[in-house]
């Protein structure tokens, strides 16, 4: 195989490996392509109160339902002096609290955070047999005939519950008088009608319990949807008003008829909820998510290093970046400049500075130290000791810059510092150097070049999605890697060439 | 105001990417370089190949030999003295005669032996070499310079500069100082390019920072006549090189001197690609057709046959812009 055929394979394994691996984390742990993708999280604290009588207590707490298409970040028990411990009941886990002796009412919280997730239709078929209800005479007879008049009506069990709930919620006139009866008969709530005439009319029904979320609601309860099942998934409606649908904002806690919250040793206990929302960038979100996963990519990825760390990688992955720019305005454009890699440190530093800034302090440090220079090339010294002298040069250009900037009150000239200082003394070396070798004029094409590049790598790394994508997606560098391996196989012209050689004639 | 890349694929014209992946990267091996960058080494080759070179008079590589300076250029009055890795013509003293102990530079400013001891200590302490190194002093034979091309320059004198790749000559120009170029022969400098006839000698072109021109812009003198002497030597001279360096594409820079013909002044492993325009052809057409023949003519004169043959153009004047 030939060294070209080899570098275009390696390019291309780079590449792909590059791109699989970014692909896999945003498919696969959610990391979110762009910046500034965020998500709503929404933080509900349950608080349970009660009276606690003499004897010991026990509290038990339906824990949130697992289906629910809501993705728990965190959650949190607080329970000072109880006994603690989660118990699995079936699919449902419950915490429970329990103390021997409790003299002051007690407050006990849970808390969490949420957000929404994919929303999944639940298509479990029901676990549990339709049973018959025990119903008084005449209440049944009433609640057979209403279901006898509804089935007429109906196509299927969705159309069946949707009838009976408006029927049960119609002004007084248009009632159906069974629904009145039913509804009078000990004023039961609407609910438990409606659960009782779905049990006669033989249809898989069950409540659910949830909390609406809304922003800034303290002492919110639960409020309760009735869900059936037509055969295929379950269907869920509002029993007060016998809308169809799960609303985008209800979170359903509890399904099934188990009570939410049992107190043994207690009375007048209640469940209230305080809800909080949250809005966080996607990315904090993946990483709380995947904390106790602990999926291998991240975990052995820059994101295990401290805070501190990770700001200094986010400079540094910018390194590349600057370096594809600079391979790409060399080769494929052919911009002269002074020192290779010197346009990416000074973009660096423009980063610091803000550009104008940044690019008025670049040129008075140079200027003023080319003109040192040649005084000091004057002297006849050795190269080295000539440099040093530069590198001293230019760090007291840097100290009078700062000293005299902050004496009159312009802080930005202060960022003087941010600049690297042996790479402004090789660049003054260099220029000076090109000045007496070759005039003025190639200084002005060479150092013009480097800070058009330099430009140009800064407004690159300055780009919010670039900065995203090599800090979130640092395998992108090997995608990096690859381009810049195979720019470095183009023998093609490059575009100042085309003005270079225009004074080609046509002479065949 | 820009030409197409088809265009210039369709004149062969070289570009540096290609050069520096394809013809330099495969034909130049880098252990190779020490050969042709440090003047001394290349001036011992070749006078081991017995190649025409300026006659070396003697060597100070040693701080402590500085003081035995004057001994050493015993009663010699013209010579030169340079740094063996010096570049751009930096820190090379030329000396026309002597006068009681004095030595007189072309300018006519004369200098004492002191003077002359401190440029070659400066020498020696890496002032006029690349990256500071430590350098050795050259003392050489000052080359008379033929009076037929001194019309051609200005402050400074023409070299000719063949390019020869895998041993054939495939391009030559003749470079001429000028007011601009401060004496120095370096294109990109401001000197003046002449494209030249591989087959005769004669001038094709003459272009000057990109763009062609008719006549020396400070002699006036008109490029229309030039006529390289000694041609067919010089042509053998660069051939010669390959074998000599082993490096696949050079440089060689050629000097006439008016007792000794064509001698060698210096090798350059990267020569530039502006030759292409001061000859208004392209190099890469050429490479390829030396890659289409390499290995078919073994001899140095076979190798120059061909390429005169197959790259010269025979068409004296006519080609000249008006």
């Amino acid at each position: 195989m030939s060294s070209r055929q080899q570098v275009y394979l390696v390019a291309l394994l780079l590449i792909a490996i590059g791109i699989g691996f970014t692909v896999y984390k945003m498919v696969a742990l959610g990391f979110p392509l762009l910046p500034g993708e965020s998500k709503e999280v929404w933080t509900l604290e349950s608080k349970i109160t009660f009276e606690p009588s003499d004897g010991p207590v026990e509290v038990s707490l339906a824990l949130p339902d697992p289906h629910n298409n809501w993705v728990v970040l965190d959650e949190y028990f607080a329970s000072s002096g109880f006994g603690f411990s989660l118990i699995e009941e079936g699919d449902q886990t419950r915490a429970v609290w329990s103390r021997r002796k409790v003299v002051r009412p007690p407050s006990l919280y849970y808390k969490l955070q949420v957000y929404k997730g994919k929303n999944r239709p639940d298509e479990a078929p029901p676990t549990q047999a339709l049973e018959k209800p025990v119903l008084d005479p005449g209440y049944k007879d009433a609640a057979e005939r209403l279901v006898e008049s509804l089935r007429e009506q109906s196509a299927d069990p969705v159309s069946f519950t949707r009838l009976l709930l408006q029927q049960l919620h119609k002004d007084e006139d248009s009632f159906l008088q069974d629904a009145a009866f039913l509804l009078g008969e000990q004023s039961r709530s609407s609910t438990r009608v409606a659960m009782d005439v779905l049990a006669l009319a033989e249809i898989h029904a069950r409540i659910v319990r949830g909390i609406y979320l809304e922003h800034g609601r303290r002492r919110q309860r639960t409020s309760t949807l009735i869900e059936i099942y037509d055969g295929k998934l379950w269907v869920q409606f509002n029993p007060k008003n016998g809308k169809q649908g799960l609303p985008e904002n209800f979170y359903m806690w509890q399904r099934g008829g188990v009570s939410m919250l049992d107190v043994v040793g207690g009375k007048n206990s209640r469940v209230e909820f305080a809800i909080m929302k949250n809005t966080l960038p996607t990315r904090s979100i993946v990483m709380m998510e995947n904390r106790d996963e602990r999926a291998a990519l991240i975990d052995f990825s820059i994101y295990a290093l401290p805070v501190e760390q990770q700001g200094v990688f986010k400079q540094l992955l910018l390194v590349p970046i600057g370096a594809l720019v600079v391979v790409f305005l060399r080769v494929i454009i052919g911009i002269p400049t002074s020192g290779t890699f010197m346009p990416i440190l000074i973009a660096l530093a423009f980063i610091q500075t803000t550009l104008l800034t940044g690019l008025v302090i670049f040129l008075l440090v140079v200027g003023i130290g080319l003109w040192i220079r040649f005084y000091l090339s004057y002297l006849n010294l050795l190269l080295v000791a000539r440099v040093s002298a530069v590198v001293i040069v230019v760090v007291a250009i840097m100290a009078a810059f700062s000293v005299f900037s902050y004496k009159l009150g312009l802080d930005q000239a202060m960022m003087v510092t941010f600049f690297p200082t042996i790479i402004l003394a090789w660049t003054i070396e260099r220029m000076s150097i090109l000045w007496e070798e070759d005039g003025a004029h190639e200084v002005l094409i060479q150092g013009g070049g480097s800070l058009l590049v330099s430009v140009a790598c800064y407004l690159v790394m300055v780009m919010p999605v670039v900065a995203h994508l090599t800090f979130n997606f640092p395998e992108l560098l090997l995608v990096v890697l690859g381009v810049i391996l195979i720019l470095g196989q183009y023998s093609g012209y490059r575009l100042t060439e085309l003005y270079r050689f225009r004074h080609m004639r046509d002479t065949g | 105001m820009l030409i197409s890349p088809r265009r210039l694929k369709q004149l062969g014209m070289l570009g540096m990417n290609r050069r520096n992946v394809e013809v330099i990267g495969r034909w130049n091996e880098r252990k190779l370089y020490p050969l042709v960058d440090d003047k001394l080494k290349t001036k011992l080759l070749a006078e081991d190949y017995g190649m025409a070179v300026p006659k070396l008079i003697g060597t100070i590589s040693h701080q402590f030999e500085v003081k035995n300076l004057r001994k050493r250029l015993g009663l010699t009055r013209q010579f030169v003295i340079k740094p063996a890795q010096g570049s751009g013509g930096k820190g090379i003293l030329v000396v026309v005669s002597r006068d009681k102990g004095r030595y007189i530079k072309p300018s006519g400013v004369d200098l004492s032996i002191r003077d002359a001891e401190r440029h070659v200590s400066n020498i020696l302490s890496g002032l006029y070499s690349l990256g500071g190194r430590l350098d050795v002093a050259m003392v050489e034979a000052l080359v008379n310079f033929d009076d037929h091309l001194s019309r051609y320059s200005y402050e400074g004198v023409p070299d000719i500069r063949v390019v020869v790749y895998r041993g054939y000559p495939v391009m030559a120009m003749m470079r001429c100082s000028t007011h601009d170029s401060d004496g120095k022969a370096n294109l990109h400098q401001g000197a003046v390019g002449v494209g030249i006839d591989l087959a005769e000698g004669q001038s094709l072109f003459a272009v000057q920072k990109g763009k062609l021109v008719a006549q020396h812009p400070d002699t006036q003198q008109s490029f229309e006549e030039l006529q390289v002497p000694h041609w067919a030597e010089i042509l053998r001279l660069g051939a010669g090189c390959y074998e000599m360096t082993g490096l696949g594409y050079l440089g060689v820079d050629v000097v006439i001197d008016r007792e000794r013909g064509p001698l060698i002044l210096e090798l350059n492993a990267r020569p530039g690609l502006a030759i292409q325009i001061a000859n208004q052809s392209g190099l890469a057409s050429r490479l390829d057709q030396v890659d289409r023949v390499a290995g078919l003519h073994n001899s140095v004169d076979g190798r120059v046959d061909y390429a005169r043959e197959v790259f010269g153009r025979g068409l004296q004047g006519q080609l000249l812009p008006a």
